[in-house]
């Protein structure tokens, strides 16, 4: 071999090499790309574990349950009201958007604040329910369920992902309002702080669900 | 100074942001056919609209109206010529009379979103107005008859 076809040589098989390189990273990066996409909470975090996920909601689950958070979220077409979660009075219906019917509007005369009082009606921004296309109710169905209802934007308002999920629940003033209800109102069995930590620690590790 | 506007009218109160709304309307500025029930929103005398949605006055703080157009029984029309006026002096509806302008601000609000009311749309949207004398049978007539003579 002569010193002109030895380069030709070293040329045709770095050229091969370099393209190999090229569409083996362009795999990898294809891959990648429909991996992060595709992908299942139950398997995103690094170091994900399922039981602790499960162990999280369990114990948060409460909250979800208890008369501040159910009374806005039931499985019918109208809320509950009082620690017994008994209809609401004057038949109010959550309406299309949630936000009542006709006369009968949550704001007809719920306040975006508490008013101070016995027997006045509690007060929140944004005061509303789920609307009837997508009812996020947490009555009358499993921890199991409601879980997996959370990870369901069909059942759980539109959002995307239980990390959408707990973002609303960690900031929504509408919320927040559970825990200061006032008038002698009870609060959700857990701080909000202890909450979302807990709700944190379900979706790092794989937003696991109970049976 | 709070300005607002009721009935299509500009008024100034001196009133604390806090005052709730039948206190202004009444106190202030002696519109009186707004009523005072109970006080805590749960039989619907005090109703009045604002920007044309029913709110119970007794639990509305001026600072929540500011910027709106409310409407009290007295705006209703001028004249006695609403619809539901009529039906309500046609049919003597009114017994004692001291819910009928919850009664009737009520219905204008069914009526306006809803132009022929069965009879279970009538008793949905008008549970929460409370009558003490019973004249539950008369206001759903009147209702009916106002739909007929076209109430809005």
């Amino acid at each position: 071999m002569n010193r002109s076809s030895a380069l030709k040589l070293i040329f045709i098989a770095a050229a091969f090499a370099g393209a190999s390189l090229a569409f083996y990273s362009s795999r990898i990066g294809r891959l990648e790309r429909v991996e992060a996409s595709t992908i299942n909470e139950t398997t995103i975090a690094a170091g994900s574990d399922p039981a602790k996920s499960r162990a999280a909601f369990s114990e948060s689950v409460k909250v979800f349950f208890s008369a501040r958070c159910s009374n806005c979220h039931p499985g019918g077409d109208g809320p509950t009201q009082g620690d017994t979660m008994t209809p609401h009075s004057m038949e109010i219906k959550r309406g299309p958007d949630g936000r009542g019917i006709g006369e009968q509007k949550c704001t007809t005369c719920h306040q975006d604040i508490n008013l101070d009082g016995d027997g006045l009606p509690p007060g929140a921004p944004n005061w509303h329910m789920p609307g009837e296309a997508n009812k996020m109710a947490f009555q009358g169905i499993s921890a199991g369920q409601l879980c997996r209802n959370l990870k369901d934007p069909l059942k759980n308002g539109g959002r995307k992902s239980a990390k959408d999920a707990v973002h609303h629940i960690a900031t929504d003033p509408l919320v927040l309002w559970a825990w200061t209800p006032g008038n002698g109102r009870t609060t959700p069995p857990m701080s909000h702080a202890d909450f979302i930590k807990k709700m944190n620690e379900w979706v790092d590790n794989g937003a696991a669900c109970p049976e | 100074m709070a300005k607002i506007s009721v009935n299509r009218k500009q008024y100034e109160v001196d009133a604390d942001p806090g005052t709730l709304m039948l206190w202004v309307l009444r106190d202030e500025i002696g519109l009186t056919g707004t009523k005072f029930g109970c006080g805590i929103a749960q039989c619907g005398s005090c109703t009045i609209h604002v920007d044309g949605e029913a709110k119970r006055s007794c639990v509305t703080p001026l600072s929540s109206v500011l910027g709106k157009e409310i409407t009290t029984i007295e705006g209703l029309s001028n004249d006695l010529t609403h619809p539901l006026q009529k039906a309500w002096i046609d049919g003597d509806v009114a017994q004692c009379g001291y819910c009928q302008s919850g009664q009737i601000m009520a219905a204008a609000t069914l009526l306006k979103n809803n132009k022929k009311p069965t009879d279970a749309d009538i008793d949905q949207a008008m549970a929460g107005i409370i009558c003490r004398c019973g004249t539950y049978n008369r206001i759903k007539d009147a209702i009916k008859q106002a739909a007929i003579n076209g109430g809005k």
